[in-house]
């Protein structure tokens, strides 16, 4: 009789559709395959889809293999008193990020056009890189490595702040990516 | 039986309450109502916080807001009233006493417990973790261990439902198979069983490393058992509140499901395939593969949203079905023109559908999608989404149900009832607002869980542009309206329950069921008709539902395709 008694046909199971059942059924099925079907899609034929390669790192690793990309193609420093390095890494070579509490270290000058091989790693907690304003967020965890081949595309200053909540000063969690012709 | 199994019928609705089952529905609401107003207030702060112009909060005191007003609306008020629900469904649609109502009370009193245990671990200030409580980030001991009370306490609650189950097919209290709702209450129990395992998996081991007897926990494995816990509990409310929207469609309309055989499939489905979506969450992590994230994330092939997406059809469908025979049978709209939009169980349950589907739906299969995650990860669209799910989807339907449960549960007359006709538009139109801004602040890049997108006196201080402070402003002033209209329900409630006018019935007296329930009626041998005659058009019992649904259909492929352009816009990734 209602949705709060009992089937009033004890076989309710027989009763047959209704034509407008039968055809939203239909037609939601098609459309959840074409949604299902669009992410294989777009790692064939779409540019951007996020890497599956990540290794397990030790943090005192991953500093010194950021230390001595630092070392080599440290071109200046930045942010004032802060005195953070900025380093240009040539085009396709492994470049590192350090995420920790309460920084993104260092600060990286791309050239536009080109790919680098970015490693990003947590040192303590979980943070988010989120790259403003192309709107690009990917989790980074402690202790693991995660890969990413990115082609910066425009010139410009872009900041990438800390959008996973990582504790009192996780709003001041902020830095800069330079992008240069 | 030996056992004292008093029963009443209420006079209005015809219901029959088991009266130990009926006084564990009361105060489970209350407890929940209790919870809600803790988290309504709790809104205030986060609200005038990311409001910048007001700035209200300082940080600590902001992300301690952030993390009690998260626990107490999305776990205290929701499975409080859920527990109610279920008893509901079970005891009272199934005219059955409640299986053990000892347990339930200590189930009852856990909560309670757990509720008091997380609520003071979080005062002290020291667990200011948010309600995911990521680790390596740790809280005090008591935040995991009050979840972990509560989490028991809601399992001994579920079990109590599926032993009511039990004594009502054994005690022959109803005939044939059981009600949609209740099928639908059985559907967000199982979810809850899974959910709460999953939760002792990751929480229990949690609270140990939070007491120094185990050595780590690994980021990765909590997020990812975590969210089997954490999303699969937002699975419960989905099940519930459509069995609510199923209940009031019954309730206020003598709506008849339009085949029981596609409803109860879709609930099915939701059983089998929702538990996935733990995977939602991790799509912007290291260390998982493509295939297991593109399997998970889409439900296998997106058959939980294909139930939803039945469900969204099938429960105005019954409307209209039910309209068209009362008369209401002119063109395509006449039926929902007609509506009883000024009763506030209608209205509720109404605009939780259209919010639901519009904007958490769509919104939520956006995120949802492995590639389209990148651009909204982390971002105020994922706030956005979930308060248009949780709260204008759940909690509104679940107020929507309050209004019916007061007179026949508390047998109180609702006060103010003027303003509990404006109660669901002011909520629920606010709430659809502050949805549509922190999605919008979220598209434009605005991180969640943030006290200053001004980053002020930084030296790398980033510039968000004017329009995503317009849309916090905007999410601001929404936010504002919206507690407003929470306010309203919970002045409304409780003036009703406390202070309300008592409904007395002359002549009415409780029955006790010894002495005999009136046997449940034998269904009526009716002849199997899929056609009604005489109602609607083109072949269609419900035209004016297959419109609406096609206008969603419409709005869900645009919306679609305009993200993956947004996507193919951005640096190439690999």
């Amino acid at each position: 009789m209602s949705a709060i008694l009992p089937p009033q046909e004890r076989v309710w199971w027989k009763q047959p559709l209704d034509r407008v059942e039968l055809i939203w059924i239909v037609v939601a099925l098609i459309w959840c395959l074409i949604m299902f079907f669009m992410m294989p899609y777009w790692h064939i034929y779409g540019q951007q889809n996020l890497s599956n390669e990540a290794y397990r790192s030790k943090p005192e690793d991953f500093v010194r293999k950021t230390e001595a990309m630092i070392a080599q193609y440290k071109v200046r420093e930045d942010g004032g008193d802060l005195k953070v390095p900025v380093v240009r890494p040539p085009a396709g070579s492994d470049v590192y990020m350090v995420a920790q509490l309460w920084r993104w270290y260092p600060i990286l000058e791309l050239e536009a056009g080109k790919s680098y091989r970015i490693h990003l790693m947590s040192l303590d907690w979980l943070h988010g890189f989120s790259l403003q304003p192309e709107n690009i967020n990917i989790q980074v965890h402690p202790g693991y490595e995660h890969v990413l081949t990115v082609t910066p595309t425009n010139p410009g200053t872009y900041s990438i702040i800390c959008n996973e909540y990582c504790g009192i000063n996780h709003h001041t969690m902020v830095s800069r990516l330079y992008v240069v012709k | 039986m030996s056992v004292n199994r008093m029963f009443r019928t209420c006079p209005t609705s015809g219901l029959v309450f088991h009266e130990p089952a009926e006084k564990l529905m009361r105060w489970n609401a209350v407890a929940a109502v209790v919870s809600l107003l803790i988290g309504g207030l709790l809104a205030i702060g986060v609200v005038l916080t990311r409001w910048q112009a007001v700035h209200l909060l300082p940080p600590d005191r902001f992300y301690q807001y952030l993390t009690a007003h998260g626990l107490n609306m999305l776990v205290f008020w929701i499975i409080f009233f859920e527990i109610a629900v279920l008893y509901f469904a079970g005891s009272t649609l199934l005219k059955a006493r409640l299986a053990t109502p000892k347990m339930a009370w200590a189930a009852f009193w856990l909560m309670v417990l757990g509720a008091l245990v997380n609520n003071y671990s979080v005062l002290r200030g020291d667990s200011s973790v948010m309600f995911t409580s990521y680790a390596p980030m740790g809280a005090h001991p008591t935040f995991y261990l009050g979840l972990i009370l509560f989490a028991v306490g809601a399992l001994i609650a579920c079990f109590v439902f599926l032993g009511t189950l039990v004594v009502a097919k054994a005690e022959r209290t109803y005939h044939g198979s059981i009600p949609l709702v209740t099928f639908g209450a059985v559907t967000a129990a199982i979810i809850a069983i899974f959910t709460i395992a999953a939760g002792a998996i990751i929480l229990i081991p949690t609270f140990l490393w939070s007491v120094g007897l185990v050595p780590t926990i690994d980021s990765l494995m909590y997020r990812t058992v975590w969210w089997a816990f954490g999303h699969s509990s937002q699975q419960i409310n989905v099940s519930a509140h459509v069995a609510v929207w199923y209940a009031v469609a019954a309730i206020v309309f003598g709506a008849k499901p339009m085949s029981e055989k596609v409803s109860r499939t879709a609930f099915l489905l939701y059983i089998l395939f929702l538990q996935l979506a733990s995977a939602h969450h991790l799509l912007a992590d290291p260390g998982l593969t493509s295939h297991w994230k593109i399997f998970n994330t889409s439900y296998a092939m997106y058959l939980a949203v294909l139930a939803s997406m039945v469900h969204g059809l099938t429960v105005p469908g019954s409307i209209e079905v039910a309209q068209r025979q009362k008369g209401f049978n002119h063109g395509l709209f006449e039926w929902l023109r007609k509506a009883p939009w000024s009763n506030p169980a209608f209205s509720s349950m109404f605009m939780s559908l259209i919010g639901f589907g519009f904007l958490g739906g769509i919104s939520g299969v956006m995120m949802g999608t492995e590639q389209l995650n990148l651009i909204i990860h982390n971002t105020l669209y994922v706030p956005g989404h979930f308060h248009a799910t949780v709260v204008v989807g759940t909690t509104l339907a679940f107020m929507g149900l309050t209004y019916f449960l007061i007179p026949v549960l508390f047998r109180r007359e609702i006060t103010f009832p003027k303003m509990a006709q404006w109660q669901p538009y002011v909520f629920g139109l606010a709430m659809m607002g502050v949805s549509l801004f922190l999605m919008g602040a979220g598209t434009l890049g605005v991180p969640r869980r943030h006290w200053d997108i001004g980053f002020a006196g930084n030296a790398f201080a980033h510039e968000f542009p004017g329009a995503a402070w317009l849309m916090m402003a905007l999410a601001g002033i929404t936010g504002i309206i919206a507690i407003v209209g929470g306010g309203m329900y919970l002045l409304i409630t409780v003036w009703s329950v406390f202070l309300g006018k008592k409904i007395q019935t002359p002549g009415f007296q409780h029955v006790r069921a010894k002495d005999g329930i009136a046997p449940a009626p034998k269904p009526v041998a009716a002849a199997i008709a899929a056609h009604h005659p005489g109602i609607g058009a083109g072949g269609m019992v419900a035209p004016g539902t297959f419109a609406l649904a096609m206008v969603f259909l419409t709005a869900f492929v645009l919306y679609y395709f305009i993200n993956w352009k947004y996507l193919s816009t951005v640096w190439p990734l690999k």
